[in-house]
């Protein structure tokens, strides 16, 4: 069987010691993780390996053996076979390497040395993710049990060539650990800010369920509070998945924010706000001028069909009235739209998908008489439409058992069936009337509903879209690694085999595939033909529905 | 090292690069024609006299300039996407195998499939149209059954050399399999 060491490239030039890492088991691998230098007592070694396994859960040994003679010093090979009988090993590692020379010489056959950088291999997070503490069916793979050993070892890497201790060791940061004050003090003064701001998003949260869910901004913060309970939960992030996920909501809250101010500046910089507002009653003018254009379409011979006179009249009139009402309403705001709408633009700034939300609820409101004219629309036809069914059963000579839900046949009384026969023929004479202003009202309603669904999925896409894992993939690629590659080092005769790992980095597209963020996304409740089939009944439709955030 | 006379299946010719590492590791490298300046000379012509006689009629400078945008940007598009210059099969016994293609303009996709998930190396013979084409895929094991084959991953997929490149390769990576399985 091949023999395969993983050693880290910052030991290549370490001083002569002992090899400490670990064995995979059942794949017939070690990785070196460190080097502990000379002079050691070997109960001390011993000890600081047994309290580092209780720390980190990883089975640390002393692997073997390693020389690197300086120039003037002899070699110590002797005493290097001494150390085996010390340290008692299944199998003893002895590696050592020549100044001037690039390979290592290693006792034994059939050895694979693979080179791996140990600072990129311990931040690396192997794709598909598989949670270290749920227990699955599938053994991990020997690279993934390296990565993991790796990984799990950090608290190895804490001593450095500065500490008084009694061990000197070598490893990616013995030269000093990497810190900074700023990180450290963040660190400490978080933990009190985000218990404050949980607590402050509960008692939001609270407020908001009060406030009806039909505004899409009270779902929007109502949404963006949730984030934040996560974010600033006081618990650490234990698995990759977790903290990618606060790492990339606060990002995308940031993202937010910022693209929100660059609105703001856009929209308050040559008071474009104020010509907006000047704008908007003129056009709610004009699309009431258009709809009752429309009605005095419809009142006449619409596109040459003969309609019913004194129905015609009556719903014209009925819905012109109602125009007449709401333009009288915007005149009486119409004072007060500019102010309103500077201070509602002010709360872009709590970001972009917020504004958005604010611009689907004011198109809702603008087109509120077309939402009425399509309820009454609708309800009107699909009263015809019951009367209908019902009449032409009676016509028929059966009728609906509500209690079997099935029709059954009847036999109905002469005058019962004259006057049923009487009012389907005046229902039936009058459906092409109803059945026109359904329709042109509906057509108006899909118009405002598919203008909404465009916002909203424009704010689902800001939302779910995960900034941090593409700004991870492309500023540090190593840490969301797909596999590894191996490049064969050039080697000298009568070295073992040498190789370099490198980390493959994730490709893009499933990056985004995997760490798609799960949204309240808008989807049509129902499939198209269930849709048409309502339609064609008159049953109100609310096409979109919202589903609450499923987590995955 | 070993350099032969092969041609992949359209009767191109292409070459096949035997590396021996160690006793257990190889390296089989196969290399595509390069891309035809023949080829490009004609496309461009082509396209560009095309843009010339729509300008002709049109008069509108801005159908020549994106002729050129669009010339130049397929060809980048094609250099880096599209030819493939080399392919390299790399096989570490006892430890897995690696895949690699590598593209006119540098670019290197590496695929690395470890020898646990590996069930075997075989030639494998597809029908396609009128013709029966030999490849040599890798058979992956299924994780959760190891006797049955999950997936198959052919390899060298641009180059597709003809059988007696790939009897070689074959015969090669089974060596390297038997003595560390």
């Amino acid at each position: 069987m091949v023999l395969k060491i993983f050693f880290p490239q910052c030991c290549n030039t370490a001083d002569s010691g002992l090899l400490v890492g670990h064995w995979i088991p059942g794949h017939n691998s070690a990785v070196v993780l460190a080097v502990i230098h000379y002079p050691f007592i070997p109960g001390q070694v011993k000890k600081y390996l047994s309290e580092l396994q209780s720390q980190t859960q990883v089975d640390l040994t002393v692997l073997g053996s390693w020389s690197m003679p300086k120039e003037g010093k002899e070699g110590m090979d002797s005493f290097l076979k001494d150390l085996s009988t010390i340290f008692p090993q299944k199998c003893w590692l002895q590696l050592s390497r020549e100044i001037g020379k690039r390979g290592f010489i290693c006792q034994g056959d059939k050895i694979i040395l693979i080179h791996y950088d140990q600072r990129k291999v311990m931040l690396s997070q192997l794709h598909p993710v598989q949670d270290v503490s749920q227990k699955s069916d599938i053994e991990p793979s020997e690279l993934r049990l390296v990565f993991q050993t790796v990984a799990q070892s950090q608290p190895l890497f804490f001593l450095d060539k500065y500490d008084d201790g009694p061990l000197k060791l070598t490893h990616w940061q013995s030269e000093g650990r990497e810190a900074s004050i700023i990180a450290e003090l963040l660190k400490q003064a978080s933990v009190p800010v985000c218990i404050f701001l949980t607590w402050l998003l509960s008692l939001w949260h609270w407020f908001l369920l009060f406030i009806s869910s039909k505004l899409s901004t009270c779902v929007q913060s109502g949404y963006r509070a949730v984030h934040f309970k996560t974010v600033f939960s006081p618990k650490k992030a234990a698995t990759h998945m977790e903290f990618m996920r606060k790492a990339n909501i606060f990002v995308s809250f940031l993202l937010d924010i910022a693209l929100g101010l660059l609105l703001i500046s856009w929209l308050y910089r040559e008071n474009r706000i104020s010509k907006l507002a000047d704008t908007l009653v003129p056009v709610a003018d004009r699309v009431a001028k258009e709809l009752q254009e429309l009605l005095e379409w419809l009142m006449g011979a619409p596109a040459g069909l003969k309609m019913n006179r004194a129905l015609d009249q009556v719903l014209g009139r009925f819905f012109l009235y109602h125009i007449h009402l709401w333009s009288s309403y915007i005149h009486l705001m119409s004072p007060f739209i500019e102010r309103i709408l500077w201070y509602v633009g002010l709360s872009a700034c709590l970001g972009l998908t917020f504004a958005l939300s604010v611009l689907s609820d004011i198109v809702a409101l603008l087109t509120f008489h077309i939402y009425c004219f399509y309820v009454y629309g609708a309800r009107l036809y699909c009263l015809k439409i019951y009367g209908l069914s019902s009449l032409w059963r009676l016509f028929r000579g059966k009728k609906w058992n509500v209690l079997r839900q099935r029709v059954d046949s009847c036999s109905y009384d002469l005058d019962q069936l004259f006057i049923g026969t009487l009012l389907f023929t005046i229902l039936l004479f009058l459906l092409p009337t109803t059945a026109l202003y359904y329709l042109v009202f509906t057509l108006l309603r899909l118009v405002v509903v598919l203008f909404q669904g465009v916002i909203h999925l424009s704010v689902d896409f800001i939302n779910s879209f995960h900034l941090f894992a593409i700004g991870l993939r492309i500023c540090r690629p190593y840490r969301l690694a797909e596999g590894v590659k191996f490049k064969v080092l050039c080697q000298e005769p009568g070295t073992p085999l040498h190789l370099m790992m490198e980390i493959n980095p994730l490709k893009c597209s499933s990056v985004l595939q995997c760490y798609r963020t799960p949204t309240y996304s808008c989807y049509p409740k129902d499939s198209w033909a269930a849709l048409c089939k309502k339609l064609f009944v008159g049953e109100l439709i609310y096409p979109w529905k919202q589903k609450t955030d499923k987590t995955d | 090292m070993a350099e032969e006379e092969f041609t992949d299946i359209n009767g191109n010719s292409i070459s096949l690069d035997c590396q021996t590492h160690s006793a257990f590791c190889r390296e089989f490298t196969v290399t595509s024609p390069k891309l035809s300046l023949r080829k490009v000379m004609v496309y461009t012509c082509f396209v560009w006299l095309f843009a010339y006689a729509v300008f002709f009629f049109t008069e509108n400078t801005a159908v020549l300039s994106s002729a050129i945008i669009l010339t130049l940007v397929g060809m980048m598009i094609h250099i880096h996407f599209v030819k493939v210059d080399h392919e390299t099969l790399l096989i570490i016994g006892s430890l897995g195998v690696q895949l690699s293609s590598s593209y006119a303009s540098g670019r290197e996709s590496t695929i690395f499939i470890e020898m646990s998930k590996l069930k075997d190396i075989v030639i494998n013979e597809a029908v396609y149209m009128h013709s029966i084409i030999y490849y040599l895929c890798i058979l992956i094991k299924d994780p959760a059954d190891p006797e049955t084959v999950a997936s198959v991953v052919p390899l060298f997929n641009s180059s597709k050399p003809r059988l007696n490149c790939l009897v070689q390769v074959y015969r090669s990576c089974q060596e390297i399999l038997a003595q560390t399985r």
